[in-house]
C-alpha cells in the first residue's frame, strides 16, 4: 500500500446536547505516519477521538469523516472498527463477568477470517503477553475490572495488537504508566507500527513522544486544530503554554 | 366403581384419557391405573381433600386464569406421543434449528419421542450405579420397586398441606425422578433427567425425591436450556431432597417451558449436620413461574447455596426466589439471584431468610441483581429477613441496572455489533451463575440468551 491519505476530517462539527464541541476540524492523516495531538484540558481531543469512532453522543452537525476514501460519518462504531479503526480509551470501561482472554478471542475472531480455538488462540497470545510483561493471570481477570490505571492501559494496547487495526487513536495511553511500563508500551507501539499503519497519539507530555517519535504534531484548542508542525511546536508549548500559542496565532505569529 | 365403567380390565393396555377436571374418582382412577399400593392411594386421596380446602397463594402473579376443571390430570405415557411435529409452535422449531440441536433430541424436547439416542450410554451408567447401590428411576417405578423407601420419605419434606399446589401434586403426581445414594457413595457424573428414558420425564405433575445418605454426594440435573414444548398449561412439580449428615446434593434445573405454561413448583431440601445443599435454578421459559427453592438447615454446620437466573421476556412473569431457614447453630447460607427483564417482561425476587434463636453464629448472605434491558420491563424484590439472635452475620446487597451506553460503545468500538455487545454484557452479568453450570449447559445458555436478545425467539 502506498502513502495515501487514510483519514480525512472535513470541517467537522459535533454537538453534545446542543452544545457545540468540535467547531470545524480539518485534518488529514496519511498511511505510514505517526501523529501527536496535543492541547489543553477540555480542548476536545477525546471528543475528536470519540467522533471518529462513532460515539452516539457526539452528533455530527456538519462536515464529514472520510476513511480510506469512504464516507463513514453515518456508520456504526462496530462498522468503523471492522474497517480498521481502533481507539484506545483515555478511561477504559470495565465489564464484569467477561474474562480478558475470552474477550480478546472474541474480538480477534470477529476481525479475522481465520478463527482460532481457545487452545490455538492461547498459543498465539503467549508472545504478545510476554512483550507487554503480562501473565496468564492478567488475562483471566474480568475485562478491565479492578485493574490499576496502568494495567488498564496495557489492556488497551494488548487489544490493539490483537485486533491489528490500520488506524489507531491512542487517547492518553501514557497517563498512569510508570517509567518501565511507558518503555514497554512504547516499544509495543513501535513494533506494531509499519508503513501500512497510522497512529494518532493524544498526549499532554513530551516524554512519551520521545519514545514514540511522531512525524507531525497537531495542537487543538477550543474545538479546532490550532496549529500543525514539527517538534518545535512542543518546545513552544512547554515554554509558553497553550494560551500564548492561541494569542500568537491570532496575531499570525505562527 | 368408575374404573370398570369403560370395560378395561388391564391397566397396561388402558388407552383412555381421563376426562377433564378433578374429583375423588379421578384421583382413585389414577392410582388404580398405576396399580399402586393402598398407602399411596390414601396419600393421594388425603392430599386431594387438602387441595380442596386450600386457597390459591395470595401473593405474586395473577393465577385467576387457571381453571382446574379444564385440565386433564393424567394421560398415559403411551398416549403422549400423539401430537405431531407440525403442532409444535414455530418459534420453538426455529430455536431448535438455531441452537443446532440434533433431530432426535428435538423430538424428545418437543415431547414427541420418549427415546433418547444415548440409550447405550445410559445402560452403562446404570450398571456402574447399581454396583454402588445407587437408585435412579422414575418415581412411579420406585413406588413399585422400592416402596419402603418411598413411603418413608415422600411428603416428609414437602407435606401435601404445604400449599395448594403441593396438595394438587400429591394427589395427581406422575413421573419425576427417584434417587437414592447410599452412605459414603459419591456419584461423580451428574445424573441427568435426560438419561431417564421415558416420557414421564417431562410430566405435568412430577414428583422428585432425592435421599442422600450420610457422607454421600450427587449432582442431579433436570431440564435443559433448549425450549421444551408442552401442551399442558399447568405444570406443578414437587421436589423433596433429604441430605443427611455430611452429605452434599447439588440440584441444577434449567426451566425453559414454552410460553403457554404456568409453572408452579415447590422445591425443598432438608440439611442435617454438616450437610451441603446447592440449588442452581435457571428460569427462562413459561408464561408464569412461581418457584422458591428452599433449604431447612436442621443440622449443625449445614450449608445452603442458592443460585438463580431468571429471564423474563414479552408476556412473561418470573416470580422466583429462595427460602433459607437456619434452625441450628453454625449454619451458612448464600443466596445469589440474577434477573434480566426485556420487552415488558417482569421479574420478582421473593425470598425469606429466617434465623432461629438457636441458630447461633450463623452466616447469611443475600445478593439480588437485576438488569433491565428497556424501560417497559420491570423487576421487584421482596426480601424478608428475620434474624432472631444477635451473633449471626448478615450481608445483603441489591442492585438494579441497565445496559450502560458507555459499556456498549466500548464493546462496539472493538468491532462487535450492538446486539452482540449487549449479549456479552448480559453474559457477564449472569457469569457468577453460569460458571457453576456444567460446561455444555453454560454454552447453550449463553447462546440462547444471545438469540433471545436478538429477538429471534418468541
Ligand atoms: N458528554 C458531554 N456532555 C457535555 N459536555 C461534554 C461531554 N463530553 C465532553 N464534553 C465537553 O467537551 C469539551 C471537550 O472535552 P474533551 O473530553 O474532548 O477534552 P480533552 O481535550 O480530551 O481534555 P483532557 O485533556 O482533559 O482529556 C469539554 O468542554 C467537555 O466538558
Ligand atoms: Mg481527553
Amino acid at each position: 500500500m502506498g502513502r495515501g491519505v487514510i483519514l480525512e476530517l472535513k470541517n467537522l462539527h459535533t454537538e453534545v446536547e446542543q452544545k457545540e464541541i468540535l467547531k470545524g476540524v480539518n485534518l488529514q492523516l496519511k498511511r505510514g505516519r505517526i501523529y501527536a495531538l496535543m492541547g489543553p484540558n477540555g480542548a476536545g481531543k477525546s471528543s475528536l477521538a470519540y467522533t471518529i469512532m462513532g460515539h452516539p453522543r457526539f452528533k455530527v452537525s456538519r462536515g464529514e469523516i472520510i476513511f480510506n476514501g469512504e464516507n463513514i460519518t453515518n456508520l456504526t462504531p462496530s462498522e468503523r472498527a471492522q474497517r480498521g479503526i481502533f481507539l484506545a480509551f483515555q478511561y477504559p470501561i470495565e465489564i464484569s463477568g467477561i474474562t480478558l482472554f475470552n474477550f480478546l478471542r472474541l474480538i480477534f475472531n470477529t476481525r479475522v477470517d481465520d478463527r482460532k480455538s481457545p487452545m490455538e488462540f492461547s498459543k498465539f497470545l503467549k508472545s504478545k503477553l510476554e512483550v507487554l510483561d503480562l501473565n496468564e493471570k492478567f488475562i483471566s481477570r474480568y475485562l478491565n475490572e479492578g485493574l490499576s490505571g496502568g494495567e488498564k492501559k496495557k489492556s488497551e494496547v494488548l487489544q490493539m495488537v490483537i485486533v491489528n487495526p490500520e488506524l489507531v487513536i491512542l487517547d492518553e495511553i501514557d497517563s498512569g504508566l510508570d517509567i518501565d511500563a511507558m518503555k514497554i508500551v512504547s516499544n509495543t507501539i513501535n513494533n506494531f507500527f509499519n508503513e501500512d499503519k497510522t497512529i494518532l497519539i493524544i498526549t499532554h507530555y513530551q516524554r512519551f513522544l520521545d519514545y514514540v517519535k511522531p512525524d507531525n504534531i497537531f495542537v487543538m484548542f477550543d474545538g479546532k486544530i490550532l496549529a500543525s508542525g514539527g517538534y518545535e511546536l512542543i518546545d513552544l508549548i512547554e515554554r509558553e503554554g497553550y494560551e500564548t500559542l492561541e494569542k500568537r496565532r491570532e496575531h499570525d505569529e505562527i | 366403581m368408575t374404573r370398570y365403567k369403560y370395560g378395561f380390565k388391564d391397566p397396561e393396555n388402558y388407552v383412555f384419557r381421563l376426562t377433564k377436571g378433578l374429583s375423588k374418582e379421578i384421583v382413585e382412577e389414577i392410582s388404580w391405573l398405576k396399580m399402586e399400593p393402598e398407602w399411596m392411594r390414601k396419600f393421594r386421596l388425603n392430599a386431594y381433600e387438602i387441595f380442596l380446602k386450600k386457597n390459591l397463594p395470595s401473593w405474586g402473579p395473577d393465577l385467576s386464569d387457571l381453571n382446574f376443571d379444564d385440565i386433564v390430570y393424567y394421560v398415559k405415557p403411551s398416549d403422549r406421543k400423539s401430537s405431531s411435529w407440525e403442532d409444535v409452535p414455530e418459534y420453538i422449531r426455529n430455536t431448535f434449528e438455531r441452537l443446532g440441536i440434533p433431530e432426535a433430541e428435538r423430538r424428545l424436547l418437543a415431547g414427541l419421542s420418549a427415546q433418547y439416542e444415548s440409550e447405550m450410554v445410559y445402560h452403562k451408567l446404570k450398571e456402574s450405579w447399581k454396583k454402588k447401590g445407587v437408585i435412579f428411576v422414575d418415581t412411579d417405578t420406585a413406588v413399585k420397586e422400592y416402596p419402603e423407601l418411598v413411603r418413608e420419605y415422600i411428603g416428609t419434606v414437602v407435606s401435601p398441606s404445604d400449599n395448594k399446589f403441593s396438595a394438587l401434586n400429591s394427589a395427581v403426581w406422575s413421573g419425576g425422578s427417584f434417587i437414592y445414594i447410599p452412605e459414603g457413595v459419591s456419584v461423580e457424573i451428574p445424573l441427568q433427567a435426560y438419561f431417564r428414558i421415558n416420557s414421564q420425564n417431562m410430566g405435568q405433575f412430577e414428583r422428585t425425591l432425592i435421599i442422600a445418605e450420610p457422607g454421600s454426594y450427587v449432582h442431579y440435573i433436570e431440564g435443559c436450556t433448549a425450549p421444551i414444548y408442552s401442551t399442558y398449561s399447568l405444570h406443578s412439580a414437587v421436589v423433596e431432597v433429604v441430605v443427611k449428615k455430611g452429605a452434599r446434593v447439588r440440584y441444577t434445573t434449567i426451566q425453559n417451558w414454552s410460553y403457554n405454561v404456568y409453572n408452579l413448583v415447590t422445591k425443598r431440601a432438608v440439611a442435617y449436620d454438616e450437610a451441603i445443599v446447592e440449588w442452581i435454578d435457571g428460569n427462562l421459559g413459561s408464561k408464569v413461574t412461581m418457584k422458591y427453592p428452599s433449604v431447612y438447615m436442621r443440622g449443625k454446620g449445614s450449608k445452603a447455596e442458592l443460585l438463580s437466573i431468571a429471564y423474563a421476556g414479552k408476556g412473561q412473569f418470573q416470580d422466583v426466589g429462595a427460602k433459607v431457614l437456619h434452625l441450628a447453630p453454625y449454619t451458612f447460607s448464600r443466596i445469589t439471584s440474577k434477573s434480566i427483564s426485556k420487552d415488558g417482561g417482569r421479574n420478582s425476587y421473593r425470598g425469606l431468610v429466617y434465623v432461629d434463636p438457636c441458630a447461633t453464629k450463623s452466616n447469611v448472605s443475600l445478593r439480588c441483581d437485576t438488569l433491565l434491558l428497556d424501560n417497559q420491563s420491570r423487576s421487584d424484590t421482596y426480601p424478608i429477613i428475620k434474624i432472631e439472635n444477635s451473633n449471626t452475620s448478615l450481608s445483603h446487597e441489591a442492585s438494579v441496572s441497565k445496559i450502560d451506553d458507555e459499556q456498549l460503545f466500548y464493546l462496539e468500538s472493538r468491532g462487535l455489533p450492538k446486539d452482540e455487545a449487549s449479549a456479552l454484557i448480559v453474559r457477564g452479568f449472569i457469569e457468577p451463575i453460569s460458571k457453576e453450570l456444567p460446561f455444555e449447559y453454560a454454552v447453550e445458555l449463553n447462546r440462547l440468551i444471545r438469540l433471545q436478545l436478538r429477538g429471534d425467539i418468541g
